[in-house]
């Protein structure tokens, strides 16, 4: 909140910088999309997004890039919002593209759909002539992603050259490309889980239920505890299912997305037990970060999120 | 709901202000090892990170568990065992938010300090005192002046190794104030610390009595940001203009805001403003701000202005006050630091530039020179910029841009420059003087 010293909170510097961002590139590009999950970073971004153009509506459409394999209750509430919100959903499908021979599935066990998402992204992005996608990806997410600028240029095959960024001086922002060229746009670039979190709590935003503590069928692997309700994961013989009290910390594919043991139902204890926690957000569910040191940045050199 | 358990972080969330720092060095200054020991003390390294970079350095067999491997987060900084690029690391004491640009500390990445700079509230200059001052605390201490980073921290490192001697520390303190005199400095704070022992980082050192000053990590607490931004010359750019036209409800049928982020100044309900370029002057009737709105804004706020009178207002256009403006101008006077290995700055070089909100055509009129960024030795001969260096220009502007000096307001004196064939940002800027 405003001080008397002319001095704002971090949350207001971060609310402010991050509305500068979503008005740049909506003064500056034709087609801008929000990607949205339905999980808490895109849905802390669609609120800033409203800030930043209230009172007019938001100039954009978002874009949900679904793997067919989604919690049911983020689906649920995917829908809710955008109703309530009059916005324009794009949805770009796996399973399309999987049908339609563009990708093949994985096989086996582990076999996800987190990576398969490239191709739909990149064919809706073409498809619909958008040339910027606003992210919600957070640089203390990752090694890779804490080298990742602002305003993050694509070539024309989609492609993030990470020893080539345009360096981002002040708050000045290079936002030319050339046709058939695009760029992701990370408004929360600064932001931590827990600047999300105090976020949330601030705004009284609402989230899925998934990321309060309920009890659920699952079973472990590789450390991880993996959703054995919807089926997306493949659950084997020896890797037996039982109930336990669970929230999820991210909320991405049920495949490889994992809960953690939490009894938090309140925003206030969950916000306390992430203050606590000593293991990062990706490291304690992402089962699709754990195949290499580089994961995140092969994929997102390919044009992930 | 209160609790005496909360953790500190979200407790205090709603007072918490924000302090961004650069820090330049390399590893051989201890540089990682002291942001790896901020970060530790503050709980905010987590257990898998640590362990992954625990194993990394086992398998590469280095001797002591490698905390630069925590930043490098690129394959080939890893490989090459070297920092490329500007990392970004977060921490949070109950006081502040920290944003930590971390940049590579050697010459051929100029251009990543003057990136990290940009921005930063505060720089931390490393030196190793057994080596003293060195050509490159000198270049970061000048990249840190001519980019305006207000306060300056010189963090003498490993006084450990010199029998944490005061006579050591004083002979770099008298160097560096000498070098400094020649520079604007605006604060400069010299703090004596070993990052691998821990003196003086978080906590008072009991190994140097002698030393009466402040931790590093209180320093950075209690340094006062807030008069750093200019509150005076009122400087709105405007980014974007609100208009929902299609609106059903009657109240906002006819509503038509300015939007963009305060550059300068305190704006209020009821001031007098001029537009500029019409030079037509208006009221301010309205502010809204993220949350409703508001009796003033400031820098950084993004603001939406609602103004009493129908004037043709558009992006890149500038508010000010009547009797207060920025110089209008199409002649400008930079330091400008060149960014690009594909080609050189020379005279007749034509570029795009982005000041504020408004970009146009730029020619370079003229080099006037090129600075040594390690002598400040300024060679009026030369003929060209290469990447990473400095030097004083003039450029030729299609359209007025609205600017003021860059020691009197980074935001309104700062600009960028693109190169138009890929669209590369080339160069960085810094306004000494317009007509």
């Amino acid at each position: 909140m405003q001080r008397c010293d002319y001095q704002l909170s971090q949350l207001d510097v971060l609310e402010a910088e991050s509305i500068h961002i979503f008005r740049e590139v909506a003064a500056e590009f034709e087609r801008p999309v929000l990607l949205f999950s339905g999980g808490k970073d895109s849905l802390v971004m669609l609120r800033l997004a409203q800030k930043a153009f209230w009172p007019a509506p938001i100039p954009f459409p978002v874009m949900h890039v679904d793997t067919g394999h989604n919690f049911p209750e983020v689906m649920e509430f995917r829908d809710r919002r955008v109703a309530e919100l009059g916005i324009r959903l794009v949805v770009a499908s796996v399973q399309d593209a999987i049908d339609s021979g563009r990708v093949t599935e994985q096989k086996g066990r582990r076999a996800s759909r987190n990576r398969l998402q490239i191709t739909p992204l990149l064919d809706a992005i073409e498809e619909h002539q958008f040339d910027a996608a606003f992210g919600g990806a957070r640089r203390d997410e990752e090694k890779a992603r804490a080298k990742e600028r602002v305003v993050s240029f694509r070539d024309e095959f989609g492609q993030w050259d990470p020893k080539n960024q345009r360096p981002e001086l002040w708050n000045l922002f290079n936002t030319r490309i050339t046709q058939g060229e695009h760029v992701r746009v990370f408004p929360l670039s600064n932001w931590t889980e827990l600047d999300i979190w105090d976020y949330v709590r601030r705004e009284e935003l609402e989230l899925p239920s998934i990321y309060f503590a309920h009890t659920r069928r699952v079973f472990e692997r590789d450390g991880l505890l993996l959703d054995a309700e919807t089926g997306y994961a493949n659950r084997g013989d020896d890797e037996p299912e039982f109930d336990a009290s669970v929230r999820y910390r991210t909320v991405g594919d049920a495949s490889c997305t994992g809960a953690v043991k939490s009894n938090a139902t309140s925003l206030e204890e969950v916000i306390a037990e992430i203050a606590a926690t000593r293991i990062t957000e990706r490291g304690q569910t992402r089962a699709d970060d754990r195949t290499s040191e580089a994961a995140m940045e092969d994929r997102k050199k390919e044009g992930y999120f | 709901m209160a609790s005496t358990n909360e953790p500190a972080e979200s407790a205090s969330a709603k007072t918490m202000d924000l302090l961004r720092f650069a820090t330049a060095g390399s590893v051989d200054d201890g540089k990682s090892t002291l942001i790896g020991r901020l970060l530790f003390d503050s709980k905010s390294i987590f257990e898998d990170q640590l362990e992954s970079v625990e194993k990394t350095s086992v398998d590469r067999g280095e001797e002591y568990t490698n905390l630069a491997l925590l930043t490098d987060g690129l394959r080939a900084e890893r490989e090459q065992g070297i920092t490329i690029d500007v990392a970004y690391r977060y921490f949070a004491t109950p006081r502040r938010k920290f944003i930590i640009a971390d940049t590579p500390g050697h010459i051929q990445y100029t251009r990543n300090m003057v990136t990290g700079a940009s921005t930063a509230d505060l720089a931390i200059i490393l030196v190793d005192a057994r080596k003293g001052i060195l050509e490159q605390s000198r270049r970061h201490a000048f990249l840190t002046t001519l980019l305006q980073v207000p306060h300056l921290v010189v963090a003498i490192n490993k006084m450990d190794l010199v029998d944490y001697d005061q006579g050591v520390y004083e002979r770099i303190v008298d160097e560096f104030t000498a070098f400094a005199s020649k520079l604007e400095v605006t604060d400069l704070t010299f703090i004596p610390i070993s990052a691998l022992h821990g003196d003086n980082v978080v906590e008072r050192s009991v190994n140097m009595p002698w030393y009466d000053g402040s931790s590093l990590l209180h320093h950075l607490e209690h340094v006062h940001i807030a008069s750093d931004r200019n509150l005076i010359d009122v400087r709105f750019p405007v980014q974007y203009v609100i208009r929902p036209h299609a609106s059903t409800d009657p109240e906002l049928h006819d509503y038509r805001g300015y939007a963009g982020q305060v550059a300068g100044g305190v704006l209020k309900p009821g001031d007098e403003v001029v537009h500029l370029p019409s030079g037509l002057t208006t009221t301010i009737t309205g502010i809204d701000g993220p949350n409703g709105p508001v009796e003033e804004a400031y820098s950084p706020m993004s603001v939406t202005l609602r103004l009493a009178d129908d004037i043709d207002i558009s992006r890149g256009d500038m508010i000010a006050r009547p009797n207060n403006r920025p110089e209008a101008a199409q002649d400008l006077d930079a330091m400008v630091c060149w960014m690009t290995p594909d080609r050189v700055l020379t005279p007749r070089t034509k570029l795009v530039i982005k000041h504020t909100t408004r970009t146009a055509k730029a020619l370079v009129k003229d080099l006037h020179y090129r600075l040594d960024v390690n002598t400040l030795h300024r060679d009026d001969q030369a003929e060209g910029l290469g990447l990473n260096e400095i030097g004083r220009i003039s450029l030729r502007v299609t359209q007025p841009l609205f600017v003021d000096d860059y020691n009197r307001n980074r935001l309104t004196g700062g600009f960028i420059l693109i190169d138009e064939a890929t669209n590369n940002t080339v160069g960085a800027g810094m306004i000494t003087g317009a007509r």
